[in-house]
């Protein structure tokens, strides 16, 4: 607030030295970055090495190939401005979702869905609440099912072809990033994508080795073409449902 | 890096106010050194207070492979579990009954129905408005709940089979199967015997037939293929889920190229299992209402 008395004795304190933050613009921002990182690295470094952090759960795996293509259009087409996925411990929310969202849930999604905004619905636990059918039409027209929902429509996801070429590429970057896919699933990414869309494929065996309990169907009723709506409906389909919950021990994991 | 126009003053005092300066001075213009009001700074020192008390109460810091976890073991969790067991005990108050009853029970009893119904219409609300609508009247594909045109049966135990286990639900090992044959697009059906068998069942439900179209090709077709399901006057049967084809009701419309649709590449409309995602009490409460709705039997 003052300048303090050594200031005029001719041999300045560290608190005389204000001026050169602020004579400095540069210095000023790198001097703000720094005193900011600091309580950055206090509240989200130790989420990094805390072992509590992740609860120990069974059922996650990663997304197969074709979850994966529908999460990047799911965030390609912003679903996340409107939708959350994330069920906070809160009576009501449990009442209306299930069980609120572990971290668990969201440690193979890069960068997680959680959200803040919910004009529509959390989907943490979407899967399996409605068949893909329901899903279709109501991607394609919404209210045509659901006369007051204000969701725009997504018709075109039914007649564009899924693009297959990226997804090799795409997994590579998640395993960076820290998810468990191997070299095997990598390298079997596009058949793996084909293999669930038509249970009667020759790998469909692999992959429900590579990808236990993967859902496998015809997801948008069009045999004859993977489009977006597959992905996406298969992506939507298998919100929430990885986790056991019968093997999950809830006292073990207050926090 | 110094500003021209900004030269070091010794604090001094501005005479207008009688306030000392800072000492900086831009263009001649010099910053009074107005201290912080006091209620001000005291705020400030009581919220750096109730944060040390925070941090004792509340988990808040990390250690080397744990946290802090409080005084009092607060986690948000563990409020909630209690929150939610306080609940499950207010509603097992209002009526303890519903756990044990038999659904017949439950109807006889005004009590019990009273809650049963209130529950199951906020389920309904949740779960089961996106497809049979609000009040349960449905959209083409999803059927009204409201008529006793039922599918699958609409009497107490038939409601909550279908809502535990849902329709053709693969998932669920009970799930009702019932498969209506693309007897088109399998090649059971040539396109001119579709269309005949179609005018016959058209003709159960008296609605209007082509010209000419010929009845009598069309029911020997339908005996052949559809009455083991369907029955050989077209009544349905709920065992198999084979819907009543003499109504007035059509799941997926009554206009001739639908029913050719339904006829070319057949219907498996797909209802989820509840059972994995609600308590047996709420599908009680579900199932009730959904009796309720108009056509119970």
């Amino acid at each position: 607030m003052s300048t303090s008395p050594q200031a005029q004795t001719g041999k300045p304190s560290l608190w005389a030295r204000h001026k050169i933050f602020e004579t400095n613009s540069i210095l000023l921002i790198l001097g703000i970055l720094i005193v900011v990182s600091i309580g950055g690295l206090v509240e989200i470094a130790p989420l990094f090495y805390l072992r509590s952090t992740i609860e120990k759960v069974e059922g996650m795996r990663p997304y197969t190939p074709l979850e994966l293509a529908g999460r990047a259009i799911y965030v390609r087409e912003g679903c996340y401005n409107c939708h959350s996925q994330m069920i906070r411990p809160l009576r009501d929310e449990i009442e209306r979702y299930g069980h609120f969202s572990l971290a668990a849930e969201s440690m193979y999604d890069k960068p997680f869905q959680w959200g803040s905004k919910r004009t529509g619905p959390d989907l943490a636990r979407v899967g399996g609440k409605y068949s893909d059918a329901w899903q279709l039409q109501h991607l394609n027209a919404p209210r045509s099912l659901v006369p007051q929902s204000i969701m725009p429509g997504y018709p075109f996801l039914a007649t564009t072809e899924l693009d297959v070429n990226r997804i090799a590429q795409e997994m590579r970057v998640n395993r960076m990033s820290g998810v468990p896919y191997t070299d095997e699933m990598i390298a079997n990414a596009v058949t793996d994508l084909r293999a669930q869309v038509d249970p009667d494929h020759p790998q469909a065996d692999a992959f429900q080795k590579r990808y236990p309990k993967a859902a496998s169907r015809d997801f948008d009723g069009n045999p004859q073409r993977i489009t977006e709506a597959d992905a996406m409906i298969a992506y939507l389909q298998m919100l929430g449902t990885l986790v056991d919950f019968k093997k999950y021990d809830n006292k073990a994991n207050l926090r | 890096m110094t500003n021209p126009n900004h030269t070091a003053h010794e604090p001094d005092f501005d005479a207008v106010t009688g306030q000392s300066t800072t000492g900086h001075s831009w263009d001649g213009i010099r910053e009074l050194n107005t201290p912080l009001p006091r209620w001000w700074l005291w705020t400030f020192y009581v919220t750096i207070l109730w944060s040390i008390g925070y941090w004792l109460v509340y988990p808040a810091w990390p250690l080397i492979s744990s946290h802090t976890t409080g005084l009092f073991g607060y986690s948000s969790r563990a409020a909630v579990a209690v929150e939610v067991q306080a609940l499950e005990q207010r509603r097992d108050q209002q009526a303890a009954g519903l756990k044990t009853a038999s659904l017949e029970e439950i109807k006889a009893s005004p009590d019990m129905l009273r809650v049963a119904l209130a529950r199951g219409k906020a389920s309904f609300a949740e779960n089961c408005v996106g497809c049979h609508g609000q009040g349960g009247t449905g959209a083409p594909s999803y059927p009204n709940l409201t008529d006793d045109d039922w599918i699958w049966g609409g009497a107490l135990k038939d409601i909550e089979a279908t809502i535990q286990h849902g329709i053709r639900w693969t998932q669920n090992a009970d799930t009702r199967m019932g498969e209506m044959l693309a007897f088109g697009r399998q090649g059971m059906l040539k396109k001119d015997e579709i269309e005949q068998v179609v005018d016959f069942v058209r003709s159960l439900a008296k609605l209007d037939t082509a010209k000419g179209a010929n009845l009598a090709a069309g029911k020997t077709l339908y005996d052949a293929n559809c009455a083991s399901c369907h029955g050989e006057a077209g009544k349905g049967n709920r065992e198999v889920g084979a819907p009543d084809l003499t109504d007035a009701i059509w799941l997926y419309g009554s206009s001739r190229e639908a029913m050719i649709e339904s006829v070319h590449n057949g219907r498996a409309g797909i209802m989820p299992a509840w059972a994995s995602r609600l308590d047996p009490v709420t599908i009680k409460a579900l199932t009730v209402y959904v009796h309720s709705l108009g056509g119970g039997q």
